[in-house]
């Protein structure tokens, strides 16, 4: 069942959850590559490395377990501390 | 025989022994003719011999005829009422229903049940069912699948630990606990500037985890700190430690149970730990202001989350802060301080009021800079104890509080960069004059604490204070 809630701000910014700031510019930036494990993943992220590496764009690159399941606490932890963005493959 | 533009309302319930008792009085009245149409507010099936029973079992009809009390029998004419009996007094129903021989066989007078229109919780539940309650705030939908506490940090709209998500029924009940219009623009909160109703505040009271009944006192905690004086603002954005600090005086600190006594600044009263935050979470959510943003404290303090206590008045030998300020002791107030946290004055040994002036103002000059003069106010909270040396003696609080500006007045020579191989001081044009350590009106003493403790605490301020900064306001409080 959905709950309604009563807007506790001045209401400036919009109704639903805001994403995070995106990146102005990638210079001097890491990005994480995110394989979910699916197949094919691989291909995309691999790519991705080239084209990332052809901007100067240092990249770290990173795997879940099983697609079956969020990513493992420690493995965003570790990415939100390396990186300024991810780019996850969700692949197939 | 009653004529033909008068009809009859009764409202009952199966659960109560009275409205079974006058189960035949109305099938009696039915059959002879009379006008009368019968809401049913838990089983539309009672009375089983009256006909055309109506099911108000949304309590939609008892709500609107705002019915307190099963049976009630309403008298209609052409439309309109005209009067009113609730429970059975056979004299009552003789006379509303013009019937001289009615019932009796049954007992003069029984007392009739609670409505379940009035059940605890139900009257604003069926407000905002049915009623005209009109909020202006933004309706929130969450998710299915969103926890809805999980839901409020995610939107930014908590100071970091849990709270009370503001339901449209949280809201209402909350605004019960004032008069005021919850339209009502109390001002403009900073540092955004937007406008902050009743409403908010009841919203931000909610989340902070209020009982209605504290809602006045943040509704004047709000007020207070947009007076201008206070420099909100500047309070928020400074990268000094200091944010509002707030103290209750007047009847209402009782009322809602509120500590002045022992750990009266520390945790576990819900309504000195819920009002401090709810001024907090109105800066943070109405105004914009938070950490990181407009908020550039270097590191704060933990009175941030919540700073708000009552004044021990009952037990005090002096007048209490918000007499001292104007008020009457009848009169409910807030006072608000540009507070940073709490620093302890141990001494255990004083017995007389100069040895003890003498202790309280040697940890005084430590506030801001033990070589700052004239920069922070600050507020003295005096235990029973301490309290206790003075008024032995016969003290004022004004007496103590000019023999404190006495002891911490020192010559500028003391003060000056360098003296003590210490870069920090005060400028070299006051080395030939006398400094004391807090503006006039600068030093403020209250009287909070447990009985037992010879543990006073300082309460410094905001190094800005005065017409540089912020100056404690004071607001009363108004239901």
């Amino acid at each position: 069942m959905t709950e309604v809630f009563l807007d506790p701000t001045a209401e400036l910014s919009a109704a639903s959850k805001a994403i995070l700031p995106r990146l102005a510019s990638l210079e001097g930036k890491t990005i994480g590559l995110l394989d979910i494990n699916k197949p094919r993943g691989d291909v995309l992220l691999d790519r991705l490395e080239q084209l990332f590496a052809a901007e100067g764009v240092s990249v770290r690159r990173y795997a879940k377990p099983t697609m079956t399941r969020v990513a493992p606490l420690e493995t965003k932890q570790q990415i939100a501390m390396e990186c300024d963005a991810v780019v996850e493959a969700l692949a197939d | 025989m009653t004529n033909t533009h008068t009809n009859y309302i009764v409202v009952v319930k199966r659960d109560c022994p009275t409205c079974v008792l006058v189960e035949p009085v109305l099938a009696q009245l039915q059959s002879g003719g009379c006008k009368l149409q019968v809401w049913s507010q838990d089983d539309p099936t009672f009375p089983e011999t009256v006909t055309d029973v109506g099911d108000d079992s949304n309590l939609e009809q008892s709500w609107a005829m705002k019915i307190e009390t099963v049976p009630t029998v309403i008298r209609m004419e052409q439309g309109a009422e005209t009067e009113r009996t609730v429970g059975w007094d056979r004299s009552e129903w003789q006379r509303l229903f013009e019937q001289d021989q009615l019932a009796a066989e049954l007992p003069d007078f029984r007392p009739g049940c609670g409505s379940k229109s009035v059940e605890p919780g139900m009257p604003e539940k069926l407000a905002l069912r049915f009623g005209d309650i009109n909020l202006q705030s933004r309706e929130i939908v969450v998710g299915e699948m969103e926890d809805p506490m999980e839901s409020c940090f995610e939107r930014g709209w908590s100071d970091g630990l849990p709270v009370v998500p503001p339901t449209q029924l949280r809201v209402v009940r909350m605004l019960a606990g004032t008069n005021r219009d919850p339209a009502e623009v109390l001002g403009h909160v900073p540092p955004d500037l937007q406008p902050c109703t009743v409403e908010k505040v009841a919203i931000n009271a909610v989340m902070a985890g209020c009982k209605p009944e504290y809602l006045p006192v943040v509704i004047a905690a709000v007020e207070a700190c947009l007076i201008d004086e206070f420099c909100m603002h500047g309070l928020l954005a400074t990268t000094w430690f200091s944010g509002p600090m707030v103290i209750v005086n007047g009847p209402i600190a009782r009322a809602i149970g509120m500590n002045s006594g022992g750990n009266a600044l520390g945790q576990g009263n819900r309504a000195n730990a819920t009002i401090g935050r709810a001024l907090q979470l109105v800066i943070r959510n109405v105004g914009g202001g938070k950490p990181g943003g407009v908020d550039r404290a270097t590191l704060g303090n933990p009175g941030k989350y919540t700073f708000c206590f009552a004044e021990n008045e009952e037990n005090s030998c002096w007048e209490s802060l918000a007499v001292q300020r104007g008020f009457s002791p009848e009169q409910s107030t807030v006072t608000l301080f540009a507070a940073d946290g709490v620093q302890g004055i141990a001494d255990q040994k004083s017995r007389d009021p100069e040895s003890l002036c003498h202790s309280l103002a040697a940890s005084l000059l430590a506030v801001g800079h033990q070589k700052f003069a004239m920069h922070s106010d600050a507020f003295v909270i005096l235990v029973p104890e301490h309290q206790r040396i003075f008024a032995e003696a016969g003290w004022s609080k004004q007496k103590v509080i000019d023999t404190l500006m006495e002891f911490t007045t020192r010559p500028g020579s003391e003060l000056v960069p360098g003296v003590g191989g210490i870069a920090e001081g005060m400028p070299e044009f006051v080395k030939d004059m006398e400094l004391p350590k807090f503006k006039p009106g600068g030093l403020n003493i209250v009287h909070a604490g447990g009985t037992a403790g010879l543990f006073s605490a300082i309460v410094p301020g905001w190094l800005a204070s005065g017409d540089m900064g912020s100056s404690p306001v004071s607001k009363e409080i108004v239901i």
